[in-house]
């Protein structure tokens, strides 16, 4: 939020940077009724701000009654990813002049999920999907005494899916997952990535039995929606047929 | 939506809907829970996945020369006839490419069109009454098919 600067208003006022802005929201209450609708809201913001600040002088001045998950508001927690403008962003990372001010912003929740009230969307398949390709470190035999090393290049190479924040922008934008809920989807598929390549970890094998499943990789369809949707610039799609690569050649 | 019959307590409310009695909410299709059914353990998916790879290089060159044959070559797509098909099936090697394309073509569509219905096919028994239809249309034309080539009898009246 921008911090009204105090005694300035003579000269800075004909150089105010706020433009007003019409954020086109996705609302669904259960509560009042069944259908979700769309309605529009006038906000006077700094271009140079975030979707997210917009939604919350939204909800903070004009309808307290709007609902969406926020936590750090910096990119990091993974709580406001939404689609904006039809494609998924994380709101925190997104900024007004970036997406064309001059229409109206529409912002949805997340497709492919239940959705519970306006953006707020049911997470729990997401993260079933996360937890049944076990995503922690799974090794045999006595604890050593020091760290487990590892040199740079074994380090290199998991090092692109160890950035994901499981904000679930990239499984919400698959168009698999849309269709079928049992789809492990990009996300799931990507931490598995992380320690499927992890030289330290010992359970890449049970973790490639896992996507060899009917609902594993093979389901992929190549679309790169899940690398265009990534905020933190995860190449998925590349993770994913990594994945599908190893299946191949542990086989022949 | 879902039309509810019990309307709210309220009578002054015009919502059919309030705190205690929400509107169902929307399920996304196919949802995973916590029963949802784990690996398998066959190789299956992969072989397709493989196969469908490996069929279409070899299907690239097989539709494209058989095309050009067909429709292009020697006088287009007037040469055809009875006379044209049976002097080509004379040689083992025509025979051959026309089978291996039949089968991989076959193979390959079917497969194909068996994800587009595991993935857009909703309910458990539209999915497998497609496939059913699918498997039995792909049998059927591969059978019918590999018949006439091997059975093929040029001086037929």
């Amino acid at each position: 939020m921008a911090t009204p600067t105090l005694e300035k208003t003579g000269s800075a006022a004909q150089a105010s940077p706020y433009i007003t802005v019409t954020f086109r929201v996705r609302r669904f209450n259960p509560e009042v009724s069944a259908e979700a609708t769309w309605q529009d809201f006038q906000v006077e913001i700094d271009p140079k701000e975030r979707v997210l600040d917009g939604l919350h002088k939204i909800k903070w001045d004009l309808d307290g009654s709007l609902t969406f998950r926020r936590s750090c508001a910096h990119g990091i927690c993974g709580s406001d990813a939404m689609r904006i403008n039809g494609k998924n962003r994380l709101a925190c990372k997104t900024l007004i002049k970036d997406i064309n001010p001059e229409k109206p912003i529409t912002v949805e929740p997340i497709k492919g999920l239940t959705v519970l009230k306006d953006l707020v969307v049911d997470m729990e398949p997401f993260f079933q999907a996360y937890r049944d390709v076990m995503p922690f470190l799974i090794t045999k035999g006595n604890e050593p005494t020091r760290e487990r090393l590892q040199s740079a290049e074994d380090r290199e190479r998991f090092d692109d899916t160890t950035k994901c924040i499981l904000c679930a922008a990239c499984t919400s934008s698959c168009p698999v997952f849309w269709n079928d809920g049992q789809y492990f989807g990009p996300a799931a598929i990507v931490n598995a990535h992380r320690f499927i390549f992890d030289s330290r970890d010992e359970a890449g094998e049970q973790r490639l039995e896992i996507l060899n499943d009917k609902d594993g990789v093979w389901r992929c369809r190549t679309t790169f929606n899940c690398t265009d949707a990534c905020p933190r610039g995860i190449e998925v799609t590349k993770a994913i047929q990594e994945v599908k690569r190893a299946l191949i050649t542990r086989r022949f | 939506m879902s039309a509810e019959t019990t309307p709210a307590v309220s009578d002054n409310d015009i919502s059919l809907y309030d705190v205690d009695n929400p509107a169902p909410v929307i399920e996304a299709p196919r949802k995973r829970t916590k029963k949802t059914p784990k690996a398998t353990r066959t190789n299956f998916e992969m072989y397709g996945w493989l196969f469908m790879r490996l069929s279409g290089i070899v299907l690239v060159v097989l539709v494209l020369g058989h095309l050009l044959i067909q429709l292009v070559l020697d006088g287009g797509v007037s040469k055809i006839g009875f006379a044209f098909v049976a002097g080509r099936w004379a040689s083992p090697f025509w025979q051959a490419w026309d089978l291996i394309m039949l089968w991989l073509a076959m193979l390959h569509g079917a497969n194909g069109l068996r994800t587009v219905i595991n993935d857009y096919a909703e309910r458990d028994n539209t999915r497998f009454w497609l496939k059913m239809l699918l498997y039995t249309a792909t049998v059927f034309t591969v059978l019918l098919g590999t018949l006439v080539i091997f059975t093929f009898d040029p001086n037929i009246r």
